[in-house]
């Protein structure tokens, strides 16, 4: 009975060789182990042996039906793994097949910037405040040390709705409106539409966008001004970017500056974006002049403040290279989405 | 870190605290953190001394008797009990008509058997209490009263059970103030009020202790200092009831005088002691060294343990004795037997004490404070105050002289005073000498321009350290904020507003700018009947041009404009979005118009009006919230309006206000703007929407019960809009509809020239248990009954 068993493990062992598909093994399983099997059928036979035989007739068989069934589970893992390759390669894809993506949404390049340009003040902790764009001629003028016939107000050529309200020429009414209404300390941007009466060309157009910055507190000094344009100038044009401070005239500030920043195209070497003087005009700044401070409400003997101020079109432009203002309001999709 | 308050009066005039809130909280200000607190025994009342007069048995009842009891000033009663250790003379705890006793039980007056019975008799546990509060107790009969009371006075007091016992969490750093004393040093100075100091008898280093035991350290790196004291004709007994209250209020079981004793003091000083029973101490000796490998000990919880070269024992002078400030060992453990003791009072290293504790898995109170590394100098008056409370208790005699190795005595830390320094540092302005106060208050004492640091306050080091004293004694909430008035960013308006163009960007448009002054043909070319509100708008007096003459009222117009040129510009097909100003005059010309923001959506082949009406709901969803309910947060009904397709056109309402208008643009005005092709518009009122906004997000926990899905085809007339019949179905289906959809209009022969079949899925949910198939037959039932009944629209056949 031992050399049945023996003999029926390995004819087992040597049909398993033989076998490839996985319908061949299931009927192995039941030639071997089914109920009519052929081991099923020895173990049947054990009551014919002896008492001392059928304990260790007994261990043998199970060994050997645990092997079979440990040699039958082995090829159906093989079978089981092979079954899967072949299904994952009967499943490629051409990658090359172009795809269906949906065309993506994106901001407009002035409010890219924009966002950009609030992102960086607000880290320096300046708030972001609105105004009105159609404004009293007061706010527009006469509070930022602009009194009628004023020189300055031939320079910004305004549009009258009457002759008391007008479209706001710069955002600096936004400036004196929270002045008046709130106390120093005061940190604020004021990034808005202006509108001047410009024909429109390749730099010109009669709306554009400025943004405005303002700080007031005790103590404030150029210094401060000049640390806070550097810190800008740095984040937004990159690190390697230095500024320039040149005198000027405004009639809000005193003393007044323009600043330059070095050209972020050619790094102050010179070149056509520079028109080769290494340096970019961006913005004008200065203090607050102690009559738009008194004007406000706020005494200048205590409280001083920097203001400063430029257009976002302009570093849009400088920016992605832009040589034409109209294409930022021809809305052309070919045009816009080339931001996203 | 439990604190008694009754303790605490031995150390500090406790009288100057208003009530245990105000103590709370004051310490809490000044730096030492309160949990919580427990007034012990609040629940006990009208629980009084009686005295047995009698003991008869209960006429109607055998295993009950009547007792008459004299409770003082109270007069008598008669009270029917079932215990049996009662009999005339005794002194028992005794509930008057109308006492609270713990667990919110309330006695009354009543009849047990026909016998009248005024009140209650008391065991322990009725009273909240264990054999541990009362070892000589029995537990299930009477309280027997051994103490020194007559009758009539209040249970709580002859029992000492009125405490106040305060819970503090202490900061790892402040080691000093696991201890009463600790406590009592920063209460005192919170309260502005001196430390009743008590002093233990000093005695001198050597002598007569000498005959008892001798020490020696073999490993001086992980035991700064041990002093060892003798006590001999020591009499084992438990402690007594104050002594007992005490310890029981810290959290501590009392176990005999001389293990009370240990732990009453490390209570108190926060210096963990050890006691020996002198008699297993093989050569009268104690030998502090590393453990050798193969060693064995088993602690006092009989657990066997086998200890490394790692760790620190405490040995005679054959075997260890003790895990050094771990846990002591069984072998040496003090037992009812013991005549002589040996207090231990060391100082071992805190890492070579936690890492052990933590090898041998057993933290003990005693681990916990050598961790934090303790004050070498706390060390004497603590083993001098175990004596001197031996001989309070009277419970031995303690022998002359104390043996002391000090290895390495810590060097006193001064930090430099910097009074300017420190109101600079910490923003405050306390003049010099209320410094110096709060200071010398904490026990710093002031030299010479520098602060010395008392010894048990280890965690000093640096100016900031003394800065912190001075900050907190004046008070964390007198320091006044300054440097962040300003902090910048967006406000509300802004925020939402960027919140409306991510979006517009994430449902794929395209952001567009065009000028806020228009032509005022454009109202014209938008088909703007003549009369039309919107035709009045802001005029420029002085415009470059007719093209840009007037402010615009509506940014439709410049969307359509756009649109017409992308199409010129062979654009097959575009998204657009534009967040726009628009300009409503003011009634008067010389006064500022009212400025609205609005959004403007518009787009040509790129879906149909469900495309647009999907990107409004979009926002709706965003704008309002999700309702989280089948009927969302906003309604769309048709709509009629200039510029839109008469038919197809729609507007969405949030609580019957309307917000956006979308829809197809009109035939007509497609062909003025050059459009071949169906243009779809959106116009939304932003600063509307942003004043009724809802876009707080709240967690709402997913369902735990599984829904139903049911499809259900209705044929009504074709004139009946979805609308109309999905409100029905919600309305009907009520709170457990939790979505539904529609999936199919059909209109064909088979169901009739004017009829139309509509099919929904509706998913059917309760959220607090899974609905079984009745439950949900009925809600559909319903709803098939009420909708053919309304619009006599029956079930698809």
């Amino acid at each position: 009975m031992k050399e049945k068993l023996q003999s029926i493990k390995t004819a087992l062992e040597k049909e398993l060789s033989e076998i490839s598909t996985s319908e061949k093994l299931e009927e192995l399983r039941v030639k071997y182990l089914g109920k009519k099997g052929e081991l099923t059928g020895v173990l049947r036979s054990m009551g014919s042996l002896s008492a001392e035989e059928r304990p260790v007739i007994g261990q043998l068989a199970n060994v050997v039906r645990a092997d079979i069934e440990a040699a039958l589970a082995e090829k159906k893992q093989a079978f089981d793994a092979k079954a899967q390759e072949m299904k994952l390669e009967r499943e490629k894809l051409d990658v090359t097949v172009p795809s269906n993506a949906q065309l993506r949404g994106g901001r407009h390049p002035i409010s890219l910037v924009r966002r950009e340009l609030e992102e960086i003040f607000i880290g320096m902790g300046f708030d972001v405040v609105d105004g009105p764009e159609i404004e009293t001629d007061y706010y527009n003028f006469e509070a930022l040390n602009t009194p009628e016939n004023h020189p300055a107000r031939d320079v910004q050529d305004t549009f009258y709705i009457t002759k008391n309200i007008l479209l706001r020429t710069q955002t600096s009414p936004v400036q004196a409106r929270v002045m008046e209404s709130r106390k120093p300390p005061i940190r604020i941007i004021s990034p808005g539409r202006v509108y001047r009466s410009d024909a429109v060309d390749a730099t010109h157009s009669p709306m554009f966008h400025q943004f405005e910055g303002l700080y007031v507190d005790k103590g404030v000094t150029m210094g401060d001004l000049k640390g806070t344009l550097d810190m800008f100038a740095k984040k937004m044009f990159g690190e390697n970017t230095r500024t320039r401070f040149r005198p000027h005239h405004f009639p809000f500030t005193e003393p007044s500056a323009e600043v330059d920043v070095s050209c972020f195209a050619c790094g102050g070497k010179g070149c056509r974006l520079c028109k080769g003087e290494g340096w970019i005009e961006i913005l004008g700044c200065g203090m607050v002049h102690p009559n738009v401070l008194t004007n406000c409400n706020i005494d200048p003997d205590v409280y001083t403040g920097y203001a400063f101020g430029f257009g976002i079109e302009r570093i849009v432009m400088c920016r992605y290279g832009i040589d034409d203002m109209r294409y930022l309001y021809e809305n052309d999709l070919r045009f816009l989405s080339q931001f996203n | 870190m439990k604190l008694s308050l009754n303790w605490l009066n031995d150390y500090m005039d406790t009288g100057v605290i208003k009530d245990a809130q105000e103590f709370c909280d004051k310490l809490t200000d000044s730096g030492s953190k309160v949990e919580s607190f427990d007034v012990l025994a609040s629940d006990i009342d009208n629980v009084v001394v009686g005295k047995i007069l009698s003991v008869e048995k209960h006429p109607n009842a055998d295993k009950l008797v009547v007792c008459q009891i004299d409770v003082g000033q109270y007069g008598s009663r008669q009270i029917v009990t079932g215990a049996r250790n009662v009999s005339a003379g005794d002194l028992v705890p005794v509930c008057l008509d109308g006492a609270h006793l713990p667990g919110g039980v309330v006695i009354k007056s009543g009849k047990l058997r026909g016998e009248l019975s005024e009140g209650m008799l008391c065991s322990i546990s009725e009273l909240g209490l264990t054999l541990h509060d009362m070892p000589d107790a029995i537990e299930d009969g009477i309280l027997i009263l051994h103490e020194d009371c007559k009758p009539g006075d209040d249970i709580k007091k002859v029992l000492m059970l009125e405490d106040t016992v305060v819970d503090f969490e202490i900061t790892s750093n402040r080691q000093d103030c696991f201890s009463v004393i600790g406590l009592a040093r920063e209460a005192a100075a919170t309260y502005k009020v001196p430390v009743k100091i008590n002093t233990p008898p000093a005695t001198t280093v050597g002598g007569e202790v000498d005959d008892y035991i001798k020490v020696s350290v073999e490993a001086p790196d992980l035991c700064r200092r041990y002093i060892a004291r003798a006590v001999r004709n020591v009499r084992i007994g438990t402690s007594p009831m104050w002594f007992r209250r005490r310890l029981r209020a810290m959290g501590i079981r009392p176990i005999s005088n001389i293990v009370d004793i240990t732990n009453y003091v490390m209570c108190e000083y926060g210096q963990p002691m050890h006691a020996f029973d002198r008699s297993y101490l093989e050569g009268g000796q104690i030998i502090v060294r590393r453990a050798k490998d193969g060693e064995k000990i088993t602690t006092l919880d009989g657990v066997e343990r086998n200890i490394d070269e790692s760790m620190l024992m405490i040995c005679d002078s054959v075997k260890p004795c003790c895990v050094a400030g771990v846990m002591g060992g069984l072998n040496s453990e003090i037992n009812d037997a013991t005549t002589e003791v040996i207090f231990e009072s060391a100082c071992f290293s805190g890492t070579s004490v936690r890492l052990t504790a933590k090898a041998l898995g057993m933290r003990t109170e005693s681990s916990g404070l050598f961790e934090k590394g303790l004050d070498p100098e706390n060390a004497m008056d603590a083993v001098n105050r175990a004596c001197e409370l031996v001989e309070l208790l009277g419970c031995g005699e303690v022998v002359p002289g104390a043996v002391d190795v000090y290895s390495d005595k810590p060097e006193q830390k001064k930090v430099r005073f910097e009074p300017e320094r420190i109101n600079s540092f910490i923003g405050i302005d306390v003049p010099e000498a209320e410094q110096r106060e709060i200071l010398e208050r904490l026990h710093f004492t002031i030299k010479d321009g520098y602060v010395y640091a008392p010894s048990f306050r280890t965690d000093i080091s640096c100016f900031a350290d003394v800065a912190e004293e001075v900050a907190r004694m004046h008070g964390y909430n007198s320091i006044k904020p300054t440097g962040m008035s300003l902090s910048g960013g967006y406000n509300e308006k802004q925020k939402f507003i960027n919140m409306l163009h991510d979006s517009c960007v994430a449902m794929g448009l395209q952001e567009i700018m065009t000028y806020s002054f228009i032509s005022p043909k454009t109202y014209d070319l938008m088909c703007l009947p003549a009369d039309s509100e919107m035709r009045r708008s802001v005029v420029i007096s002085n415009p470059l041009g007719e093209d840009t003459g007037v402010m615009r009222t509506t940014a439709a117009g410049s969307m359509l404009e756009v649109l017409s040129h992308n199409r010129s510009y062979r654009n097959p097909s575009v998204a657009f979005y534009e967040m726009a100003r628009v300009f409503i005059p003011h009634e008067s010309a010389d006064k500022q118009p009212d400025e609205k923001q609005r959004l403007v959506i518009g787009f040509y082949e790129k879906g149909d009006f469900y495309t647009i009406k999907g990107m409004c709901e979009n926002l709706a969803e965003i704008v309002f919230g999700r309702s989280g309910k089948a009927q969302p947060n906003y309604e769309i009904e048709a709509h009629r309006a200039p510029v839109f397709h008469p038919g197809r056109c729609a507007a969405l309402y949030h609580d019957k206000k309307r917000y956006m208008v979308f829809g197809e643009v009109h035939p007509d005005v497609l062909k003025n703007y050059d459009l071949s092709v169906k243009a779809y518009l959106a116009v939304i009122d932003v600063d509307e929407l942003f004043e009724v906004k809802n876009t707080e997000k709240t967690y709402r926990a997913l369902p735990k019960y599984q829904a139903t899905a049911r499809d259900l085809s209705f044929v009504c007339d074709k004139a009946l809009t979805v609308g109309e019949l999905e409100k029905k179905i919600i309305s009907l289906a009520g709170k457990r509809l939790e979505a539904i959809k529609l999936f199919d209009i059909y209109e064909g022969e088979q169901i009739g020239a004017d009829k139309k079949s509509v099919s929904f899925t509706l998913t059917i949910r309760d959220r607090e248990k899974t609905l079984t198939d009745q439950e949900t037959d009925a809600i559909i039932a319903k709803v098939v009954r009420g909708v053919e009944k309304e619009f006599n629209a029956p079930l698809r056949a």
